[in-house]
C-alpha cells in the first residue's frame, strides 16, 4: 500500500539534475549565434534571402539581424559560397534592437550593458510574468524550462508568478494578435512600477515569420520599449538564462 | 491496397456539386459510416461571392476521399451537425471563414474571432444558465502559468461545474492566409511555427502534401527518419503533459523526473536537428540523417530514458493521491466522444480507436506498423494512461527502426534526381499525419499556374476542446485544471 520503495528508487534515479554552472553550460547541437564569412558575396547573388523565413537578412554587406532570424539554418545550405555558419553560442541578446545585427565587420551581438540600477533593485529577486499574445507555444514551453530541474533559474530568485500584481517584469512572447492587444495591456496596466519589458523570440520582437500579418498589431512595443530582447525560435533556456544573468550583473 | 494518409484530387476531373447536392451527399455518407475528416470552405477571390466547399471522409475500406462542392456566400443550408454532431466545429469554421449558413445549427458561435470579428471578442454569446444559486466564474485569457491564452467561463452551482464556454481566438494571427504569401518551398520554417510543440507533425504533414503535388513523392528512408522525428516529438510532448499532470496535483516527484526526462529527448532531438523541437530538421524531401554516432547516441539515450521513465511512471500509477484525483474525473463517454468526433489522445482515452497511423498507414507503417493504445474510462486518469502506453508503443517502435541494419538512415537524404518544386495545376491535397494529440490535417489547392490558391491548416486541437467542456460537466471546480491539462490542447494550432 505504501509507495515508500517505489519512490526512494526513483530519488535514487533522479540523482542530481540541475546543471551546476549556467554559464558554462554548452547546448549540444544548438544551432545558435550564426558565423558570417569575410568573403564578398557573388555580385548579384540572394540565395540567403530567398531562403529566409522571416526576412532578417541584409546583403551588401551580409548581415542578419537576430531580432528577425528563426534559427532555422536554411541560409545555410542555401549559401553557393559557404559564407554562413552556425555556433552554438548563447550569447545571442542584446539591451539595444540594433544591437542585434550580426555581420563578418561585427560579429558578435552587442553586450547587454549591466544596469546598476537594475541590480541594486532586482539583482536576487526579478518576478516575472509571461504574456503569450499570438505565439506557437514554443517560447512558452522554453520559458516554462527555465525553471525545471535542470536550469532551475530559480535558484537566483529569478522566478515566474502568477499574478501581474506581484511582477517586476513581463516577459512578452508571440507578435502580438490583435485579439491579445486589449489583455496585454490590462495586465501591463495590473503591474506596479517600476516595471520592465522583456521581447522573448522572434515574434516578440520583431514579429519573426508573422511581421507581414494584419492580425498583429504591434502597437504596445512602441509605447514601452523592452529592456531586453531574447532571440531564437524559440529561444533555448540557456539564451534567456545568459541574457537575464547579463542584465542583473550575477556571476559576470 | 496500401490505404495512404495523403490524397490528391484531380479538380478538373470532376464538377463540383451544388450546396444542396454536397450536403445531401455528405448527409449519406455519413450516415453510412464514414467518418468525417474535415469539411471546410474557400472564398473565391476579391469580389466573388463563390465558396468552394471540401469535405474530406475516411472509410475503412479506401481510406481517404475527398469531395467537392460550391455555394455562394450567404447560401444557407440545413445544418448537418443536427444529425451528426461531429460536424458541429466544422460548421462553425465554414460559417465563421465563409458566410455560407448552416441553418439550425445549435451552437453557432465564432471558433477563433478571424477576419471582421477581430478584436470583438467583447461580443461572445456566452450560453447563460439562470437560476437564484448559479454564478459563474471566469478565468483568462490570461492565466496562471506560463501557458497560452483562451477564456474559460464556467456556469455553476455551487462548486459543481454545470456547463464551461471556451472561447479563443487570442492566438489568432492569420497564419492561412500568411502561407500563400511566400514560395512554397521556402514554407517549412513557418509551417514549423503554427503549432510550436508538434513542429514535425506539421512539417510532415505539408511536406508530404507538397511532395505528392509535386509528383515526386521522398524516399523511403526519407519517410523513416520523419517517422523518428515524429515520435521523439511524440515522446517528449506526452512527457511534458504528464509533468504537467503531476504538477498540477502537487506530486512533485513528477514534476521533477518529467521534467528532467523531457529534457533527454528533446535535447537529443537537438542534437541531431538543431534545434529542441525538432525545427530544421524536415525540409522539402530531405530530412536530417542520423550517422552511425547520432544513431548510437539517440538509441542509447531513449534506452536510459525508458527505464527511469517506468519507474515514473509505475510510482504515479500506485500513488492513492494520484488515483484518487484522476479516477473518475472528467468522464467523456465513448458516445459522447464518437458523437462529437473527438480525435487522437482525447478519443482513444473515450474507446474509439481512432489513429491516422493504423487507418492510413501509407508505406511506412505498412512496413513498420505501429500499435495503436486505447482505454476505456474517458477520465483523467485514462488519459494520462493512454499518453503513458502511447510513449512505451513509440519507443518500441523507434528500438525497432533503430536497429534495423537494413535501413540506412545516415543519408540525410538528397532531393531525388529531376525533382522539382513545380506543383500540378488544378489539385486538391489532403494530407495527415497523426501528431501527438491527434491528426494534424492539411489541405493545399493549386492554381491553374501550380502556385497555391489555398491551404487549409486544421489542428486535432479544433475538434477537441469541446470534449474538455463536456468533460468537465457536473465536476467539481477545482478539478478544472487536471481535466484541461489530461486534455493538453493546443490553443494556436485552434486560432491559427
Amino acid at each position: 500500500m505504501f509507495n515508500f520503495p517505489k519512490s526512494i528508487a526513483v530519488r535514487k534515479a533522479q540523482g542530481t539534475q540541475y546543471i551546476p554552472d549556467l554559464r558554462a553550460a554548452v547546448p549540444g547541437g544548438y544551432r545558435g549565434k550564426p558565423v558570417i564569412a569575410e568573403a564578398a558575396c557573388a555580385a548579384g547573388c540572394t540565395a540567403c534571402v530567398d531562403a529566409c523565413p522571416s526576412r532578417a537578412i541584409a546583403l551588401d554587406p551580409l548581415r542578419i539581424d537576430m531580432g528577425r532570424c528563426v534559427l532555422c539554418g536554411d541560409c545555410e545550405p542555401a549559401c553557393p559560397a559557404g559564407s554562413i555558419a552556425f555556433k552554438t553560442d548563447v550569447k545571442l541578446s542584446s539591451t539595444t534592437r540594433d544591437g542585434l545585427t550580426i555581420s563578418a565587420a561585427h560579429p558578435d551581438i552587442d553586450p547587454i550593458k549591466v544596469s546598476a540600477e537594475l541590480r541594486k533593485r532586482f539583482g536576487r529577486s526579478l518576478k516575472l510574468r509571461s504574456v503569450s499574445a499570438g505565439g506557437c507555444n514554443g517560447c512558452e514551453l522554453e520559458l516554462n524550462a527555465v525553471g525545471n530541474v535542470n536550469f532551475d533559474f530559480g535558484r537566483y530568485g529569478i522566478d515566474m508568478v502568477a499574478s501581474p500584481r506581484h511582477a517586476d517584469g513581463l516577459v512578452l512572447t508571440g507578435p502580438i494578435s490583435r485579439n491579445m492587444v486589449a489583455a496585454l495591456q490590462i495586465c501591463w496596466d495590473a503591474m506596479p512600477e517600476p516595471k520592465l519589458v522583456i521581447a522573448m523570440g522572434a515574434c516578440a520582437i520583431s514579429g519573426g515569420v508573422f511581421a507581414d500579418c494584419a492580425e498583429v498589431d504591434r502597437r504596445f512595443l512602441e509605447a514601452f520599449k523592452p529592456t531586453l530582447y531574447i532571440p531564437g525560435c524559440p529561444t533555448h533556456p540557456l539564451v534567456f538564462i545568459a541574457a537575464v544573468m547579463d542584465l542583473l550583473g550575477i556571476d559576470v | 491496397m496500401t490505404k495512404n494518409p495523403v490524397v490528391v484530387y484531380d479538380l478538373r476531373e470532376t464538377t463540383p456539386l451544388g450546396l444542396a447536392d454536397f450536403i445531401n451527399e455528405c448527409d449519406r455518407r455519413l450516415t453510412e459510416g464514414e467518418r468525417l475528416l474535415s469539411l471546410f470552405g474557400r472564398n473565391g477571390g476579391e469580389g466573388e461571392t463563390a465558396v468552394a466547399v471540401t469535405a474530406v471522409f475516411v472509410t475503412e475500406s479506401d481510406g481517404l476521399s475527398v469531395l467537392r462542392g460550391v455555394a455562394k456566400k450567404g447560401d444557407a443550408y440545413p445544418a448537418l451537425t443536427l444529425k451528426h454532431p461531429s460536424a458541429h466545429i466544422y460548421e462553425r469554421e465554414l460559417w465563421e471563414q465563409t458566410g455560407v449558413l448552416p441553418g439550425g445549427h445549435p451552437w453557432l458561435k465564432p471558433v477563433r474571432f478571424e477576419g471582421a470579428r477581430q478584436q470583438r471578442m467583447d461580443d461572445y454569446p456566452f450560453f447563460a444558465v439562470r437560476g437564484r444559486e448559479v454564478h459563474e466564474v471566469g478565468v483568462g485569457p490570461i492565466h496562471a502559468g506560463v501557458i497560452e491564452p483562451g477564456h474559460f467561463r464556467f456556469m455553476c452551482h455551487g462548486e459543481t461545474v454545470h456547463h464551461l464556454e471556451i472561447q479563443l481566438g487570442y492566438q489568432h494571427r492569420g497564419v492561412e492566409k500568411l502561407l500563400l504569401q511566400r514560395p512554397p518551398k521556402n514554407l517549412t520554417p513557418t509551417v514549423e511555427s503554427i503549432c510550436g510543440d508538434s513542429c514535425i507533425a506539421y512539417a510532415w504533414s505539408y511536406l508530404a502534401a507538397l511532395e505528392a503535388l509535386s509528383g515526386t513523392p521522398a524516399g523511403f528512408e526519407t519517410d523513416v527518419l520523419r517517422g523518428i522525428a515524429l515520435e521523439m516529438e511524440r515522446i517528449a510532448i506526452h512527457v511534458a503533459t504528464l509533468n504537467g499532470l503531476a504538477t498540477d496535483i502537487a506530486f512533485v516527484q513528477g514534476t521533477g523526473s518529467y521534467g528532467r526526462l523531457r529534457t533527454a529527448v528533446i535535447n537529443a532531438s537537438q542534437r541531431v536537428s538543431g534545434n529542441r523541437f525538432g525545427r530544421g530538421w524536415l525540409r522539402p524531401w530531405r530530412t536530417k540523417g542520423l550517422t552511425d554516432a547520432l544513431r548510437q547516441d539517440v538509441r542509447q539515450t531513449l534506452a536510459d530514458f525508458a527505464v527511469d521513465l517506468r519507474r515514473m511512471n509505475d510510482l504515479m500509477c500506485s500513488a492513492l493521491s494520484v488515483k484518487a484525483r484522476f479516477k473518475g474525473s472528467g468522464v467523456v463517454s465513448t458516445q459522447a466522444a464518437r458523437d462529437l468526433g473527438l480525435l487522437g489522445v482525447a478519443a482513444r482515452a473515450s474507446g474509439v480507436a481512432i489513429d491516422a497511423r493504423s487507418e492510413l498507414p501509407g508505406r511506412l507503417y505498412e512496413r513498420a506498423p505501429m500499435g495503436s493504445v486505447v482505454e476505456s474510462s474517458g477520465d483523467c486518469w485514462a488519459r494520462m494512461l493512454v499518453r503513458m502506453r502511447e510513449i512505451d508503443t513509440s519507443l518500441e517502435w523507434l528500438f525497432r527502426v533503430l536497429d534495423d541494419s537494413t535501413l540506412d538512415l545516415s543519408g540525410g537524404t538528397a532531393a531525388p534526381v529531376g525533382a522539382d518544386l513545380r506543383l500540378a495545376p488544378e489539385q486538391l491535397c489532403v494530407s495527415v499525419v497523426e501528431g501527438v494529440r491527434g491528426q494534424v490535417l492539411l489541405a493545399l489547392e493549386t492554381e491553374a499556374d501550380g502556385a497555391l490558391r489555398h491551404v487549409k491548416v486544421q489542428d486535432p486541437s479544433l475538434a477537441n476542446w469541446f470534449g474538455l467542456a463536456l468533460a468537465v460537466r457536473d465536476n467539481g471546480i477545482s478539478d478544472f485544471p487536471i481535466c484541461n491539462k489530461s486534455f493538453d490542447l493546443s490553443y494556436c494550432g485552434n486560432d491559427l
